[in-house]
């Protein structure tokens, strides 16, 4: 009687699993690598100073993070992001949309952009390094330097991209060219600017730790790691690259699918 | 024995609102080389009664027997068309798409590029054989896609609208075209439509469906010799009484 | 139309040479140091220099070594489990948590780790491509699994088509826009991934080596040569390399729209 159809293409996919079970399952990979990473650390084959078990990475956490060191890195990390990105956000955002109305702007720029962009921004850090000394300058340029391409390349785009019928229609509407730029090309363009403020934001992220490591700077994720080398500390690189994945999955979760979900949104009400 | 058989086919769906009854106590037999053209309005369940057909989909209540066979998903005694015209692998040039079904019965590639060849010239359109989907009309689509679905000689051809989405001249070409194709291969053809016109152009018998659950309301003999005429008197005499089967029952809600 | 390629091309030209001219102007004013700005001519000088001895060559050669096996050892692991990820609930469920966790990651934070447990040299820097290709791959490859049109699928099940043709002639090419998406994001992180694991691990070759190598003596032109050449490599790529993999796929089966990364 209950006997269901199997039909796959129609019958819609069975109701979601409960929140527990879902938890349950999103957590088993992790139980079954943290206990080949305890097997292993356990079994003697390198010494603990290499391979600490997982306890010694979570007291060493625990203790770093009550005497207030890992915090402050953490924090001249987070501070540099925002910076970096904040600038290329302002220049990107800008010349981008500059690029996509002026059609002298674009044939200046665009071979400006398309001969930076593909090179890879690290290539850059030890450049600036000479140029602006060890420490934060460097290091929050280089950043925003690198940050600053896709933005650039997104804006650009997305200006492009604003429909003639719309631009047509709203001059026959009486816009002057103050709002047509506010009511119709940013709105027309913001998806794709959203777009290339997350790649940017992403590849800011990407390249920071790289920097910190190679700028000296006196405190950051990547500096803390990277010193730990030098006394085979182990127990705190691993704390470092913990709390630098946190900050990561914190941007993706709470930056980047808001920004991805704000474009989807915005996609839908385009095309 | 009849060729295809559909035994009190009943299907429900299972929606997140509930279970929803599909088709229910579906049965109708059709002869070899028979046109048979299944119409009703949209939601009738007509598409989904061919997807059982083809054996995509398994009712709940009853079964469909190919030449006394019950069908056990889908098989190679069937060929089928789409509405989609997506259904073309992009990958693949008509000729390449033609020859596939050859190609997954294990036919060396220069016999199975001579039918596939064949068969496109069938629909017209050999000399289209090295050209990919996307250079294609939608009408040059579709008759890639039946033109497939001949390829590997099937006994049976299943059609799901497959010129709905098309312009009317384009459809009208199609359908002549069909009829040929038809009087040349004599397969046994299912084809869904929803359009009237089309069904007593193409059927020798016509099923009419009525929604909510899908049902068979009745069967229609076409007795028109071929090629037809839509233009005649008993053409249009056809026409109109499908159209007033099928709007009686809209009035009857 | 005509006249205005012309017109951008030559306003394009003109532009480069004008920065390259303000450069040249600001390198020979005096007011920085000849080792922090190097004048163009000093900058051509010594990347000539390198590329005839042969010297630039070993470096680029050692980078394209590292880059390639890091890559290909991505495409490797990343293109079969994506798939198997795309095909079996069970296989998603386990691997899609431990890369949401590692991914965001920088693949240049394991460096350190790195170093410590293999020592320096090709293995880390590899490994660091290695990690910094992988997830582009892998879950372009996933979605790129899901997005096949199940039209496809029914359609070739109908031709009698079993799991193993399914997989090679339907759902390979079918998901093959994000495959080749994936391949060019991932070479692209695997290329910026090398030059900073260079900077930081590799110990007497490669482009990035020698980039950092030279800020320690000062050899502005050294650098700016070698990222001529970073930049040259990277660009040869893209644009040869996945631009004709496209145009002989994607683009041949118009199916560019399909996937927009």
């Amino acid at each position: 009687m209950h006997d269901v159809a199997r039909a796959s293409d129609i019958a819609l996919t069975p109701a979601a699993a409960g929140p527990l079970r879902r938890a349950a399952r999103n957590a088993f990979p992790f139980v079954v690598v943290g206990a080949i990473w305890e097997a292993v650390a356990h079994a003697g084959l390198f010494p603990p100073r290499f391979f600490p078990p997982l306890e010694t990475v979570a007291a060493t956490l625990a203790r770093l993070t009550m005497s207030g060191v890992l915090p402050h890195h953490a924090l001249d990390t987070i501070v540099r992001l925002i910076a970096g990105f904040a600038l290329a956000a302002l220049f990107g955002v800008t010349i981008g949309i500059v690029m996509g109305r002026s059609r002298r702007a674009e044939d200046i720029l665009l071979p400006l952009v398309s001969i930076g962009a593909p090179i890879p921004g690290l290539a850059y850090a030890p450049l600036f390094l000479l140029w602006f000394g060890p420490g934060n300058v460097p290091a929050v340029a280089l950043v925003a330097f690198v940050s600053a391409f896709p933005i650039i390349y997104n804006s650009w785009t997305g200006v492009k991209a604003v429909k003639d019928i719309w631009l047509r229609s709203a001059q026959a509407m009486g816009a002057n060219d103050r709002r047509l730029f506010r009511h119709v090309i940013v709105p027309g363009a913001l998806p794709y600017i959203v777009t290339g403020l997350r790649l940017g934001l992403a590849q800011a992220w990407r390249i920071l730790v790289g920097i910190e490591m190679l700028a000296a700077v006196p405190w950051g994720l990547g500096w803390l790691i990277f010193g730990a080398q030098e006394f085979l500390n182990t127990d705190v690189m691993l704390a470092g690259i913990v709390v630098i994945a946190l900050i990561g999955l914190a941007l993706e979760k709470f930056v980047f699918q808001r920004l991805e979900e704000l474009t989807v949104v915005r996609w839908g009400m385009l095309t | 024995m009849p060729h295809i058989e559909a035994r009190d086919i009943s299907l429900i769906y299972d929606t997140p609102g509930g279970a929803v009854p599909g088709l229910r106590g579906v049965s109708f037999a059709m002869e070899a080389s028979e046109f048979l053209c299944i119409v009703g309005p949209s939601g009738c369940g007509k598409s989904t009664l061919l997807n059982i057909i083809a054996g995509f989909i398994t009712p709940n209540v009853g079964e469909i027997r190919i030449a006394g066979q019950p069908v056990r998903g889908s098989g190679m005694d069937r060929g089928v068309v789409f509405q989609d015209f997506a259904q073309l692998f992009p990958w693949r040039t008509a000729l390449g798409n033609v020859a596939f079904g050859l190609e997954m019965k294990g036919v060396p590639k220069a016999e199975r590029e001579a039918t596939a060849l064949e068969q496109l010239r069938l629909v017209k359109l050999e000399h289209f054989a090295k050209s990919y989907p996307h250079h294609l009309s939608g009408g040059m689509q579709q008759r890639v896609a039946i033109a497939r679905a001949l390829a590997y000689n099937p006994a049976v051809l299943l059609m799901d609208e497959p010129f709905a989405a098309l312009d009317a001249l384009t459809r009208d070409d199609m359908q002549r075209l069909l009829a040929d194709v038809w009087r040349t291969t004599r397969k046994t053809v299912i084809y869904v439509t929803h359009n009237v016109a089309e069904a007593v152009y193409l059927a020798d018998r016509v099923v009419v469906m009525t929604p909510h659950p899908g049902t068979v309301k009745t069967e229609v003999t076409i007795k028109l010799p071929r090629p037809r005429d839509p233009l005649s008197v008993e053409f249009l005499d056809y026409q109109k009484e499908l159209l007033r089967l099928l709007g009686q029952d809209a009035k009857g809600h | 139309m005509i006249a205005d390629r012309a017109r951008s091309l030559w306003r394009g030209a003109v532009t480069v040479i004008v920065v390259l001219a303000i450069y040249e102007a600001v390198a020979r004013s005096g007011h920085f140091a000849p080792a922090l700005m190097p004048t163009l001519g000093v900058v051509l000088q010594t990347l000539l220099g390198s590329l005839l001895d042969g010297s630039m060559f070993e470096h680029a050669a050692a980078t394209l070594y590292r880059v390639l096996c890091g890559f290909g050892l991505a495409v490797f692991v990343g293109l079969p489990l994506g798939v198997l990820m795309g095909r079996f609930r069970p296989v998603e469920n386990f691997v899609l948590p431990l890369a949401s966790a590692l991914m965001p990651i920088p693949s240049l934070a394991w460096i350190p780790v790195f170093i410590l447990w293999l020592g320096l040299g090709n293995a880390v820097t590899i490994l660091i491509v290695l990690y910094a290709a992988l997830f582009p791959m892998l879950l372009n490859t996933w979605s790129g699994v899901r997005a096949v049109n199940p039209i496809w699928l029914r359609a070739a099940g109908a031709m009698g088509a079993n799991e193993n043709a399914l997989f090679w002639k339907v759902i390979i090419p079918g998901a093959s826009p994000f495959i080749i998406a994936g391949l060019r994001q991932s070479f692209l992180r695997a290329w910026v991934a090398v030059i900073g694991a260079e900077m930081l691990a590799a110990s007497n070759f490669g482009l990035g080596w020698v980039i950092f190598d030279a800020k320690e003596f000062l050899n502005t032109d050294v650098m700016l040569s070698s990222l001529i050449v970073i930049g040259f490599i990277g660009f040869v790529t893209e644009r040869l390399v996945f631009g004709s993999l496209e145009r002989a796929t994607i683009y041949r089966w118009g199916m560019a729209q399909a996937a927009k990364t």
